[in-house]
């Protein structure tokens, strides 16, 4: 096809990690004594037919990366931490060079891998304007021409000749990617920039980021926000330890494998009762479960929109009216969010607690909580009378975490602060 | 597309270099523009510096050679006929020093974007310019000073600004390239440029030499250009073969230089 616009084909990039203890970087002296070894070693090792040496360990961080992109595309990356999505983009925008593999690029090229690149902390506003336009490859006219509409995005009018140093991190950030915003390149590569700035921040960027998008120009963006992925790109890229997992045009596949794919089992969403923590003679908790409709233990990461269920698994040796069984749900930064128990109900409609063995379980609906990582704690206690497991002091405690599927507004796209995210219905009155 | 396309391949930057190069002129003179902006922000005296500095150097140069050693400046006043001296010399000291890092402190720039890594000790190398044009304002005021009127010659001084500016390029952007992967020429510059001014007819008259050893001599770049300008300004006469070597020797280090920049570029990113 003669209409694409960004061509990569076999793409690697090796990197050598060099075993040095103390020296972080190479000095003269030991690059000119590592000659001379390595010489002495290569003629030792010709007599013996081997010349495969080194004290270097060769690592790809990139492997086999093969795709192609027609203008319009947005192209979301996405993968783990060290997936090779920074090399990617860096190799694209001509930063590093590849080891193997070509890319043809039709088209100019913007990347925005930071934001403020070459901000210079003494030069005023104004002036870092010019400076950041010209270093992401704005002429000059093309700046002028623009000034006011930066200024007016980056909403910095009164500091314009304050030096960036005196800005607020807020004002900074605003203002850098103002400029950014600007450019008009072919293909823009953009890395996680969305990560900085508050809420309000990044929603006004996404949002220009789509405007962007709109005038047909190519867009790769690489994140680790799943929703602002699935908002903004048409197409993803899994990457997994520097290979290609999938390239696919359903977005929402390709979000579904880097979740589960990705993820290593998480044991955390299973307490199994293992030192008989409970010392009485009335219960015996076997288990506390993060669980499907099923019953079948989660091991993944959850996604917003599905139901969890967690699962109390006990032992009754006697029934005692006054025995209630539930969890308490903390969120990150250990604030309780709520308590619960089987008999918040009318008492009618309790589960039953039979002697012997016990299964209660409890959902917590879909597109209740945020995303984030909750914490689910135990709670079993004698009405008025004794706690059997407190939650909140950390004895029996299982945690999952939500990511993803938050809601299908387009106007919400990236996490709301706060620990829950409910999607409640409005109405005409 | 209407242009050609860019084709990213190991080892495949040099076909579009000169025209990525001139493509990115503005970044160019954009950075020199931010360099002297920056240069004197939060100082007392500002530019009074780059007055201070040569006229310092100046006065102790004359004081030490020309009074205490009475060292021969020929017809001319010894403080001009240092000051001559100084004017190449303080231009190729500071951009050398200033090259020579110009890459380390511009990391954050080499990791993120793309432009042609050149532009960056070519961009400290041109903002010296300012202070030899405000050291050689200061040397015609000391013409006025001392009552002393320079040669028709004097006109040569823009070609062997060219000459000094070539030769500080080439030193500049070797130095460079080699600080990203060793960083003991942050150590070797300083000394370099101590030894350099030691070695260099900067405060006497290349004149002292002996003339056996006067080939020699030249094969240090700075003593032809030292001399040349002394040939432009205060007349003084020159050991043509020496400037000729001197020129020579210039050259191949720009080429040097330049060709070594070339080769390591690509991997800046990855090192520094």
């Amino acid at each position: 096809m003669s209409n694409e616009i960004i061509k990569v084909e076999a793409l690697a990039k090796k990197y050598l990690l060099q075993h040095q203890q103390k020296e972080s970087y190479q000095t003269f002296r030991d690059s000119l004594m590592q000659g001379i070894r390595s010489g002495l070693k290569r003629t030792r090792k010709m007599f013996q037919n081997n010349l495969s040496s080194s004290s270097q360990e060769e690592f790809w961080a990139l492997r086999d990366i093969e795709f192609s992109l027609s203008p319009g595309d947005r192209l979301g990356i996405i993968g783990r931490n060290g997936a090779g999505k920074s090399t990617l983009l860096k190799i694209l925008s001509r930063i590093v060079e590849p080891t193997v593999g070509r890319i043809t690029l039709r088209g100019r090229v913007a990347s925005l891998l930071e934001v403020g690149t070459g901000f210079h902390p003494e030069l005023t506003g104004r002036e870092n304007i010019f400076l950041n336009g010209a270093i992401l490859g704005m002429t000059r006219a093309e700046i002028k021409r623009k000034f006011d509409e930066i200024v007016a995005f980056s909403e910095t009018e009164k500091f314009l000749d304050t030096p960036v140093k005196r800005y607020s991190s807020g004002m900074y950030v605003r203002l850098a990617f103002a400029v950014a915003a600007h450019l008009e390149p072919e293909i823009l590569v953009v890395d996680e920039v969305l990560a900085v700035g508050d809420s309000q921040f990044q929603k006004k960027c996404l949002s220009k980021m789509e405007s962007i998008s709109g005038e047909g120009r190519t867009i790769l963006f690489v994140s680790h926000n799943m929703e602002a992925v699935r908002k903004l790109c048409t197409k993803a890229l899994v990457l997994s330890g520097g290979k290609q997992m999938a390239l696919t045009s359903s977005v929402e596949s390709s979000i579904d494998m880097y979740l589960s794919a990705g993820s290593e089992p998480n044991t955390a969403g299973t307490w199994k009762n293992s030192k008989e923590l409970d010392n009485n003679s009335l219960i015996h908790v076997n288990s506390l479960m993060i669980g499907d409709s099923c019953g079948n233990p989660i091991t993944s990461v959850v996604r917003n929109n599905d139901d969890i269920w967690i699962y109390v698994d006990f032992y009754l040796n006697s029934y005692d009216p006054a025995l209630q069984v539930g969890y308490g749900i903390y969120g990150q930064d250990d604030s309780l969010l709520y308590w619960t128990c089987h008999t918040d109900m009318p008492e009618l409609s309790w589960p039953k607690a039979v002697t012997g063995r016990n299964v209660f379980r409890s959902k917590i609906p879909g597109r209740l909580l945020n995303e984030g990582r909750y914490r689910v704690d135990l709670l079993v206690a004698l009405y008025n009378r004794e706690w059997i497991f407190q939650p909140g002091i950390g004895v029996a405690t299982i945690s999952c975490e939500i990511l993803g599927g938050l809601c299908d507004s387009p106007y919400w796209s990236v996490r709301r602060p706060g620990h829950l995210a409910p999607v409640l219905s409005w109405e005409n009155f | 597309m209407l242009t050609e396309p860019i084709i990213i391949e190991s080892g495949r930057s040099a076909r579009r270099y000169w025209s990525d190069l001139w493509q990115y002129r503005e970044l160019f003179y954009c950075l020199a523009w931010r360099d002297i902006l920056v240069r004197y922000k939060q100082t007392v005296l500002g530019i009074a510096w780059s007055v201070l500095r040569p006229l310092a150097t100046m006065v102790v140069f004359t004081l030490i050679f020309g009074r205490l050693a009475k060292m021969s400046s020929g017809q001319s006043p010894y403080a001009i006929m240092v000051f001559a001296g100084l004017l190449p010399w303080q231009f190729f000291s500071n951009a050398f020093s200033d090259a020579s890092n110009s890459l380390l402190n511009s990391a954050s720039l080499l990791t993120k974007v793309y432009f042609p890594r050149v532009i960056v000790p070519a961009t400290s190398v041109l903002v010296s310019l300012i202070d030899f044009i405000i050291s050689f304002l200061l040397l015609l005021f000391m013409m006025v000073f001392f009552r002393f009127t320079p040669d028709w010659k004097i006109i040569f001084v823009p070609f062997l600004l060219i000459w000094v500016f070539a030769f500080t390029l080439g030193c500049g952007l070797l130095i460079s390239a080699l600080t990203v992967k060793y960083r003991d020429f942050r150590h070797v510059v300083p000394f370099l440029i101590q030894f350099g001014l030691y070695i260099s007819p900067v405060g006497f008259s290349s004149a002292v030499i002996p003339e056996k050893w006067k080939l020699l001599y030249f094969t240090n770049p700075m003593a032809g250009i030292v001399d040349s300008f002394r040939y432009a300004i205060l007349n003084e006469p020159l050991f043509w073969p020496g400037v000729g070597f001197s020129f020579a020797v210039s050259i191949v280090m720009l080429l040097l230089g330049f060709k070594y920049f070339r080769m390591v570029e690509s991997s800046f990113a990855d090192q520094i």
